[in-house]
């Protein structure tokens, strides 16, 4: 069954906030997709063929998840 | 049999394999609200992987992607980066929510913003903008079907009875499943989807010009200025990249149904490790994009970039291969759109009629009112499909636009005692009104920046000024 919601507010905080080292992996996907993109948007050098910028896009994938996964760590102790 | 008649035989196939695995799933459980809507709350990781990537990969990564990277090219890219940083975003926002939710029984957005705001208003609010902008997301799904039927029957089935017949059977499926339904065919959907986009992707490049490699060489040759922002387009370089990147990737978790999800998970652990491992699910975009790409010089002239990777296919495969990909296809925009359609029924009934016109109505009655909503909602979107003409890429970013604007409610909400209701929903007015003002007006992007960026700037600095000078609870 579902309880009905009460009507006052809640204060959730403190919700426990990431660990500043897990922020900071965070934000290593960021600088490298997105704020950089002036510094890899060029078709030259072709890696295996691929247009410079798609193909540093696509390294950044697991990349990421190899941040995310420091991070899981770093959270988990 | 004709080309026509064995496509079409294989897309139906598909569509009738993935219903009826959807309605096994749902058929022996009692539907009660809160199994209909959260599934019972007891999802283990691989089905909310499942779910979530089934949300995902909707119609708009297959033809949307590849239609962009036809018709604009560079600018596409920002689909890869955006939905690898999503997870990025939900690594830290998701385990916090989750948390608030099972402590006090959330179901959806909305009642994370009645529980922490306490306001029936702001949540009303909250309930409305985000269905208003699950329609355009929705009609982006129900316009791939439609392209999908049309192509794959060689012309010979028009889009507007194609989408009709679509839009019949999702309602169907959402009304019988519920969401253990749709977690359950996206497995389907999944696999279909992923061949397919490897097959093409490494395919089609190779028939026309023997590797990806040639190909990329040919079209750098041909069309320099394409591969880069911003590429075939007068206004989408870099300052677009990066507020749209920051847009869709924030946003990305505040859809109502992407939110709503987060619900589904048995434990905050279950979604972190999603969260890591999700971006890998992202590297089936980039041969999406190599059939893209490729029909820019295999298939050129298209009014439409969004029929590109169909045409290409078509071109280069035989009937029963484009019936494959027709039928992969269209799971790929019928399971996103049942969720899409389930959630804002959800919301119309439990958090906006109810507490607003009908506060003493009974969990069934609201279950009923939201079976009627699922109606409602697919005929909207259907009529809207069936009489506008933008992009699906388009249509997303207009989605963005409006539902990004929870953001800055939801994570002050959580991480700041001062947020109040007051501020909050003087953010979200400010910024839902400049988004609509910016997009009614023609002005997406603004001077270069995108018009849903500009719109959670204004939401944001609003919502923590105000906050800092009205008490927490709202009084000045």
């Amino acid at each position: 069954m579902r309880r009905r919601l009460p009507e006052k507010r809640h204060d959730v905080t403190p919700v426990k906030p990431p660990s500043r080292g897990a922020l900071v992996l965070g934000l290593i996907p960021f600088g490298a997709m997105c704020f950089s993109v002036a510094l890899w948007d060029r078709v030259d050098p072709m890696i295996l063929g691929i247009p410079f910028n798609l193909a540093w896009l696509i390294l950044w994938i697991p990349l990421s998840t190899l941040c995310l996964w420091a991070a899981y760590r770093l959270e988990r102790k | 049999m004709s080309a026509r008649a064995v496509s079409l035989a294989m897309i139906l196939g598909i569509i009738a394999l993935g219903s009826a695995i959807g309605f096994l799933a749902g058929a022996r459980r009692k539907m009660d609200l809160e199994q209909w809507t959260v599934g019972g709350r007891g999802f283990g990781a691989a089905l909310v992987y499942l779910l979530m990537a089934g949300e995902v990969y909707t119609t708009f990564a297959f033809l949307g992607a590849s239609g962009w990277a036809y018709s604009r090219g560079g600018p596409a890219l920002y689909i890869m980066a955006y939905l690898t940083l999503a997870y990025v975003v939900s690594f830290f926002i998701l385990p916090p929510i989750w948390e608030v939710g099972r402590k006090y029984g959330l179901q959806t957005q909305s009642d994370f913003f009645r529980m922490r705001y306490g306001s029936k208003y702001l949540a009303a609010f909250v309930c409305a903008v985000g269905v208003a902008f699950l329609i355009p997301y929705l009609q982006l799904q129900i316009t791939g079907l439609g392209i999908i039927v049309s192509i794959a029957s060689f012309d010979g089935i028009g889009r507007t009875p194609a989408m009709a017949i679509s839009v019949a059977l999702l309602t169907a499926f959402v009304l019988a499943g519920g969401v253990r339904a749709v977690a359950w065919v996206s497995v389907l959907k999944d696999i279909l989807m992923v061949v397919a986009a490897v097959a093409i992707g490494i395919g089609i490049p190779y028939i026309r010009f023997s590797g990806i490699g040639p190909m990329f060489a040919a079209l750098a040759r041909a069309r320099p200025a394409h591969l880069t922002m911003p590429g075939a387009t007068p206004n989408l370089g870099h300052t677009w990249f990066i507020s749209t990147v920051l847009l869709t990737s924030l946003g990305f978790y505040m859809w109502p149904h992407a939110f709503a999800s987060t619900f589904t998970a048995k434990s905050a652990g279950t979604l972190r490790r999603n969260a890591v491992l999700m971006p890998l699910y992202t590297i089936t975009l980039a041969f999406i994009f190599f059939a893209g790409f490729t029909a820019v010089l295999a298939a050129p002239g298209l009014a439409n970039g969004d029929l590109a990777l169909l045409t290409v296919v078509r071109k280069s495969f035989s009937a029963w291969f484009l019936g494959l990909i027709g039928g992969a296809g269209a799971l790929t925009a019928m399971v996103p759109a049942a969720v899409f359609t389930l959630t804002a029924a959800t919301l119309f009934a439990k958090n906006l009629w109810r507490p607003i016109f009908a506060p003493e109505m009974t969990d069934d009655q609201v279950a009923r009112v939201a079976r009627l909503s699922v109606v409602v909602l697919s005929l909207v979107s259907l009529y809207f499909a069936v009489y506008s003409s933008t992009t699906l890429v388009s249509l997303l970013l207009l989605g963005y636009a409006g539902i990004t604007q929870f953001f800055p409610g939801v994570v002050l909400g959580l991480y700041w005692k001062r947020a109040s209701s007051p501020a909050v929903f003087a953010g979200m007015i400010a910024g839902v009104g400049a988004v609509v003002f910016l997009f009614l007006t023609h002005r997406d992007p603004y001077r270069g920046w995108s018009a849903g960026f500009i719109g959670l700037c204004l939401n944001f600095s609003i919502a923590a000024t105000l906050s800092l000078v009205t008490r927490p609870n709202g009084e000045l």
